[in-house]
């Protein structure tokens, strides 16, 4: 770490209320959970505070349920939970498929959902499949408890609708109807931060959202209307190309990102065309 | 803080956010514990956490407060894996190896090439190419045995 770690104070609440209560009075606070992503940020120098808020042991936001048909992924649910969760696997198997390829088992084993969501990178292998599963955040203050879509909670690059005295504690998502499809791209199947990332719902107004292709995760309305209205898979590839905006960067170039992206759509259609979708 | 080292109940002084892996190589001077990237890239620094291997590069020490630990100091040099690790040359230079046996020791009962290779792929090896490795486990056969003979208490799994 760039800061000896005596420079740094954490607190640590032992109940969600509590944790609430320190975030609106002791700002400025850092929620932390997993680390998987912070630890390396405190190494490279790069976080912008000092004064943590530890979050990993309140139970009560690892629950994992179905309530009313929607299913609720408590925030602090590691990847590792959410593959072995035998309800997630059955009514969301693209986010099994891609907590499968975040990290490895010692990531898996640390990392979380709310944690992949609130750390806002466009490259979040996790947020794809909440974009096309149509999910709504829960954010809960001392004051008040919002409800936000999850294709509403981005506002930029490694921004969100989030206030400083809100965490989330909730993920809800409602049952999905047809297939369900997911893919990763990256150097290696382990470790890998995606190139490009995309997940799709063969629904019958096609659902589509791709990763580390724009700011934040991004849904493709236009092309998923080009899809819906019986277009060929080459218009929804053109449209496509509109809808991306990607960059060269450490891990890949804009020029290939497109290729992929567009390549991806395919694969999707063409794999999941003996998929009768339910009406 | 008072925690679980290996099977014994240890309390240790540090400041919360220091890393894990800083409190066991400093503070409880068990050196096995190996840093290699330092960012959770390479798995050299791997440890049990309540059952589960993780990175303790990763891990605020403020975070383990009554937890479970083990290091490769808690295999005691007699775990079959170890053993496997020496007879199958699993090991040549030696930085990554207390990470691949930890990870390894994380593994179900009976793990297939695939669960070890998916399990292992956290943890970097840049002299063996991952054959030894892969055939000391099997050799060892008793992927899941996951604490030391004298570990303590069984705990809830986070």
């Amino acid at each position: 770490m760039r800061s000896p770690a005596s420079a740094f104070e954490l607190l640590e609440p032992r109940s969600l209320r509590e944790a609430l209560r320190l975030l609106s009075d002791e700002r400025p606070l850092v929620p932390m959970a997993g680390c998987t992503d912070l630890y390396v940020s405190l190494k490279f120098g790069t976080i912008g505070g000092s004064r943590f808020l530890n979050l990993w042991n309140l139970e009560e936001l690892r629950r994992i349920g179905v309530r009313r048909d929607v299913l609720s992924i408590g925030a602090l649910a590691t990847f590792s939970q959410l593959i072995k969760s035998p309800v997630v696997q059955k009514r969301l198997p693209s986010l099994v498929a891609a907590a499968r390829e975040i990290g490895a088992v010692q990531i898996q084993n640390r990392g979380t959902l709310g944690g992949n969501i609130v750390n806002a990178s466009p490259a979040g292998d996790a947020l794809p499949v909440l974009a096309v599963a149509e999910a709504t955040l829960v954010l809960r203050s001392l004051k008040d408890t919002r409800r936000v879509p999850f294709t509403a909670f981005y506002t930029g690059y490694r921004q969100t609708v989030m206030r400083p005295d809100e965490l989330l504690v909730a993920i809800e998502v409602p049952p999905v109807e047809g297939p369900q499809w997911f893919r990763k791209v990256g150097t290696r199947a382990a470790q890998a931060i995606a190139k490009v990332v995309m997940a799709a719902v063969r629904a019958p107004r096609p659902r589509i959202a791709l990763g580390s292709v724009a700011p934040t995760v991004v849904r493709v309305p236009k092309t998923e209307a080009v899809l819906a209205s019986g277009g060929s898979i080459e218009e929804a590839q053109a449209v496509l190309q509109t809808e991306i905006h990607p960059i060269d960067d450490l891990r890949s170039t804009a020029a290939y990102r497109r290729r992929v992206s567009v390549n991806l759509l395919a694969s999707f259609w063409r794999q999941t065309s003996q998929q009768e979708p339910r009406a | 803080m008072r925690f679980n080292l290996n099977g014994k109940t240890v309390d240790v002084r540090a400041p919360p956010m220091t890393r894990l892996l800083d409190v066991l190589r400093e503070e409880c001077g068990l050196t096995g514990t190996k840093e290699g990237c330092g960012e959770g890239e390479c798995g050299a620094c791997t440890v049990l956490f309540n059952g589960q291997a993780v990175n303790s590069c990763l891990v605020p020490f403020g975070q383990i407060r009554g937890a479970e630990v083990v290091t490769i100091e808690g295999l005691r040099g007699r775990h079959p894996l170890q053993r496997a690790f020496v007879t199958e040359g699993g090991s040549q230079c030696g930085i990554c190896t207390p990470g691949m046996i930890m990870a390894a020791a994380a593994l179900p009962k009976h793990a297939t090439l695939d669960e070890v290779r998916s399990g292992l792929a956290g943890n970097i090896c840049r002299c063996t190419g991952y054959s030894a490795i892969y055939r000391a486990i099997e050799k060892a056969g008793t992927a899941g045995r996951r604490r030391p003979a004298t570990a303590g208490t069984k705990r809830k799994r986070q």
